[in-house]
């Protein structure tokens, strides 16, 4: 079949696939998306699994989304609406809980009943933490330097190069890479005492690392997750209204009315390179598509790895794309509910079941749960991110019912033997029963369950080993380092190759700075107009 | 894991101060704010009643949401020393004084005032959350910081008859209290602490008692009004606060200049000479938090400046940027502004760059203001003065004038 020849070939509608995409088209180029599922989003995906409840099977939470894209793309007007999500919880062992309440005074207040000086340390430590976030803020939507034939791997070479290309004074550049390479234990215990606390705050920052909370890179992913905002609240998350799939069908529907062209169930085998140029590529049923460039929204190691040939390639690159730190460390459970469970530990009318919620209330537990995943077992005594969108969002289960996401850290990427169905709902039963320990009548509210280890994320996302930010949030494989040094411009080693997935600069998350970083690269070297925003900027 | 205090209640902002209940009473606008987690007037009545209750007869502010911390042990004074920027190893029993403290930097974390309430014995007021930096400070000296905010129950009595009024509802001495003393009283069998003290400018009294008390000792003052018709006494709420305060020249941490532990972007935050406050650093004394960028700092030319402006005209400055001149080169902006009834001026708080460290005699304020909604612009010359924009010779007379 004689198929056309398309300006540009977007390999996975992920959502930084369909970022990438719809600027290309708003550039006016020809645009063909093809993805291998039957469903588009990737990991930012919606689905109706129980006839009434949508999960937002992977991702779950949107903040890090920039509102650059949201307002380039007018998402808005494409159904895209983000409702802050209000607050989180640890509940303790011993009955009780530290909730970190989305009203500022009544936080406040909370804080000081576990510590009076701990309240006063949070100031210190958001004002910090802003700093951070400011730094990191300005880089997202920048493409990084090219060190070139300068391989930045230790930290001098990474700080040389921060000074230089990001204008960071002495004083911060030090702190900067202090910050970068510390664990988040070392990291909260500068600011905090209570050990309630101290676990409380660390929680997000192992979420989808292969790293526990005493190993060093864990303060950044701190960062990494807090960075985002909503409507300007710094740090605080939300939910897309109708699931996270809601953001995949926006970014689809702008890309479509913008003349693109999406494709289902159109599996790519292969990126064609003919004297290092690329061509096109061809589909698992033989289809061949021509394009001038073909962009990948699939991780680094499944591009360069499975998409590409290797006498295409550089040995280097090989090498690296082997090596790339990629291993899953999560599962998710998604929960059709009869009713809302109670949590009796919290007293009646508290808001605090409206945020998340999490059940590791001390450091020593949470390593613990991470000593288990180096163990390739899935943690006995998992640290869980669970949420009830359905709280706020009517759309995603029946009145009166609910719908429960629990994300669980740490899950391994495959256990001893290999995963099994039973394997797979032992450990669904073990995150179960952590949630029945404080909700007593949640097991009789059950009506369906989805459980996803790393195996099932990998086999129907596509993220290799299932690792939910396309690798490893480390120094070694951020800014100009990610995905390795010398590539991180998102331009592939064959002429008219690029890379727009979480594999690079800024990384994991529902972020699409990735997929519209890429398509500002690709557009200069079409030399056409750039269409992609400019940071909002923070001054 | 030791078992926390019993729950908060969610479903409120701010607990309820010791004076609660009366001032319920007297807030008739129910125009609240929320200061420190407590409910406190923002305007009780209207802000001309509040303000000339302040400057012409007796004003009562509920103090209880000030920050307070109570700091003992052999090396109370020595810490205090090391903390703040001016030397206060001669406050004596009995007296106060006004500090700020630094960090490393140099750059102002927040003012405010010590109490040497007995030997060794002390009470820092702060504007700000303090506990964090005062325990971080402490490393190295012998002291017990604790924090006693929601402790004390504090009430400030302002306004040329407070010393009157005072007395009339029976509290004694008052009448060799100088500025900056503290004196221990019994008001009808309850023990008061009194200090002549006050964020007004004017003649005026803190008083500082056990929570449990709080409402007697409030009753025991309006009585004078209610029950004796001797003197007219006025809640009042922040905003007329706010307009005493600029007058005397008093600045706000937090709202004139961001605090040091606060600012997020490199130099915005403040340091004590950028403040106006250079007659508060002792670049003598032996080594305190800051002294170092002090010292530094000192032999530049300064950067920046807190200036107080006097403006022609009637309009206020709220919000205006700063310029050199009429239309011309854009120098700074106001922080702080009000009405000044008692001047009949506009004046204003502004924080500006400094050419070669040089602090202008002059600027020009570009002034939006609305009349009947419709926006208009006004510029308006203002001239930059060092001292307090007003003073009376009523604040500081010892024995104090009745009237
Ligand atoms: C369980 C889980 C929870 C998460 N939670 C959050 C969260 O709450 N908030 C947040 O911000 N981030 C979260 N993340 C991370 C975030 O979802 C991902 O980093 C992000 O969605 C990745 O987007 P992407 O477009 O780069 O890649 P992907 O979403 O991986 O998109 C790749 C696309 O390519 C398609 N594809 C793969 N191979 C082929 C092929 N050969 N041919 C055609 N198509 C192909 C895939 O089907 C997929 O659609 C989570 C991730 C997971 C897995």
């Amino acid at each position: 079949m004689a198929q056309p020849n398309y300006d540009a070939i977007i390999i996975g509608a992920g959502h930084n696939g369909l970022t990438n995409a719809a600027f290309l088209a708003k550039a006016g180029l020809d645009v063909l998306v093809l993805e291998k599922n039957d469903h588009i989003g990737g990991a930012t995906v919606s689905r109706e699994l129980e006839p009434g409840w949508f999960y937002s099977n992977c991702s779950y939470v949107c903040s890090l989304f920039r509102p650059e894209i949201y307002q380039a793309l007018d998402l808005g007007r494409h159904g895209l609406e983000i409702v802050p999500l209000q607050g989180s919880v640890t509940f303790s062992q011993n009955g009780d809980y530290f909730g970190s309440y989305h009203q500022s005074d009544i936080k406040r207040r909370e804080i000081a009943r576990h510590s009076q000086r701990d309240a006063d340390a949070a100031i210190r430590f958001d004002a910090d933490l802003m700093k951070w976030c400011r730094l990191i803020r300005g880089m997202l939507l920048r493409t990084p330097p090219d060190p070139g034939s300068f391989k930045a791997r230790d930290a001098f070479e990474f700080a040389f190069l921060l000074k230089k290309f990001y204008e960071l004074s002495e004083a911060q550049l030090y702190e900067f890479i202090r910050f970068f390479t510390m664990s988040i234990a070392d990291y909260l215990a500068e600011y905090f005492e209570n050990d309630l606390i101290l676990a409380h705050f660390s929680g997000g920052s192992i979420i989808g690392t292969g790293l526990g909370v005493y190993s060093p890179g864990t303060a950044y992913v701190l960062l990494h997750h807090a960075m985002g905002d909503v409507d300007g609240n710094v740090g605080s998350w939300g939910f897309a209204r109708g699931g996270m799939g809601s953001v995949a069908a926006a970014l689809a529907s702008a890309f479509q009315s913008l003349g693109g062209t999406l494709q289902d169930s159109a599996t790519v085998a292969k990126i064609n390179v003919n004297d290092g140029i690329t061509t096109g590529v061809t589909l698992t049923n033989g289809d061949v598509i021509d394009a001038k460039c073909v962009v990948s929204n699939l991780d680094a190691k499944r591009t360069f790895l499975n998409l590409m040939e290797e006498k295409d390639l550089p040995p280097k690159l090989v090498e690296r794309a082997k090596t790339f730190k990629i291993r899953g460390s999560s599962g998710k459970l998604n929960i059709a509910l009869d009713g809302m469970p109670e949590f009796p530990a919290l007293p009646k009318g508290s808001p605090l079941t409206l945020g998340h919620m999490h059940f590791s209330d001390t450091l020593e537990r949470l390593e613990r749960a991470y000593d288990d995943w180096k163990d390739d077992r899935w943690s006995e005594d998992p640290y869980v991110d669970l949420l009830v969108p359905s709280q706020y969002d009517p759309t995603v289960a029946p009145p009166g019912k609910h719908m429960m996401s629990v994300f669980v850290q740490y899950c391994p990427v495959e256990p001893d033997g290999g995963w099994t169905s039973e394997k797979r709902d032992a450990f669904g039963k073990t995150v179960i029963d952590q949630i029945a320990d404080y909700s007593p009548n949640f097991k009789d509210l059950l009506v369906h369950t989805e459980v996803r280890t790393p195996n099932e994320i990998e086999n129907e996302v596509g993220l290799t080993g299932g690792n939910i930010f396309q690798g490893e949030l480390t120094l070694d494989q951020l800014l100009f380092n990610r995905p390795f040094p010398g590539y991180a411009q998102y331009r592939g080693p064959a002429q008219g190759m690029y890379m727009c997935g979480s594999s690079n600069h800024p990384g994991g998350g529902v972020m699409g700075a990735p997929g519209a970083n890429a398509a500002r690269e690709i557009l200069r070297d079409l030399k056409k107009p750039d269409v992609t925003p400019q940071d909002f900027g923070d001054d | 894991m030791t078992p926390a205090a019993s729950p908060i209640d969610f479903t409120r902002t701010h607990a309820p101060s010791p004076f609660h209940a009366r001032l319920l009473d007297h807030t008739i606008t129910q125009n609240w704010a929320t200061w420190n987690g407590y409910q406190t007037p923002r305007v009780a009545d209207t802000v001309a009643s509040e303000y000339f209750a302040i400057r012409s007869a007796c004003s009562v502010m509920d103090l209880t949401p000030m920050e307070k911390y109570r700091i003992t042990g052999p090396d109370a004074g020595d810490y205090l020393n090391r903390l703040v920027t001016r030397d206060v190893t001669k406050l004596k029993p009995g007296r106060v004084a006004y500090a700020v403290w630094c960090n490393d930097m140099g750059r102002v974390i927040d003012d405010g005032t010590i109490f040497h309430l007995s030997e060794g014995v002390y009470r820092l007021c702060a504007q700000h959350h303090q506990l964090d930096w005062l325990l971080l400070s402490s490393i190295g000296f012998d002291v017990t910081i604790t924090k006693e905010t929601h402790d004390v129950a504090a009430l400030a009595v302002q306004g040329p008859t407070s010393f009157s009024v005072l007395s009339a509802a029976g509290i004694q001495g008052l009448d060799t209290l100088k500025p900056f003393g503290i004196t221990s009283v019994d008001v009808a069998g309850i023990p008061v602490t009194v200090s002549r003290t006050g964020f007004t400018g004017d003649l005026g009294y803190e008083l500082w008692m056990d929570p449990e008390h709080a409402l007697d000792i409030w009753d025991i003052i309006f009585n004078v009004k209610f029950e004796r018709g001797l003197y007219d006494i006025r809640v009042i709420g922040l905003d007329a606060l706010e307009m005493v305060r600029i007058e005397a020249g008093f600045i706000m941490p937090g709202f004139d200049f961001n605090t040091a532990d606060t600012a997020v972007r490199a130099d915005f935050d403040r340091s004590p000479y950028e403040l106006g406050l250079g007659w508060l650093v002792d670049l003598k004394k032996p080594h305190y938090t800051g002294k170092r960028a002090l010292v530094a700092e000192h032999a530049r030319p300064a950067k920046s400046r807190l200036i107080k402006l006097i403006l022609d005209g009637n309009k206020v400055p709220s919000g205006s940027f700063l310029f050199d001149r009429e239309g011309g080169e854009n120098v700074g902006a106001v922080m702080a502004q009000t009405w000044s009834p008692i001047l009949k001026r506009a004046l204003a708080l502004g924080d500006i760059t400094l050419r070669k460290g040089q602090v202008p005699s002059e600027l020009w304020a570009e002034i939006y203001y609305q009349k009947e909604l419709k926006w208009k612009l006004h510029w308006a010359k203002g001239t930059v003065t060092d001292k307090p924009f007003w003073s009376h010779p009523r604040r500081s007379a010892t024995p104090p004038h009745s009237t």
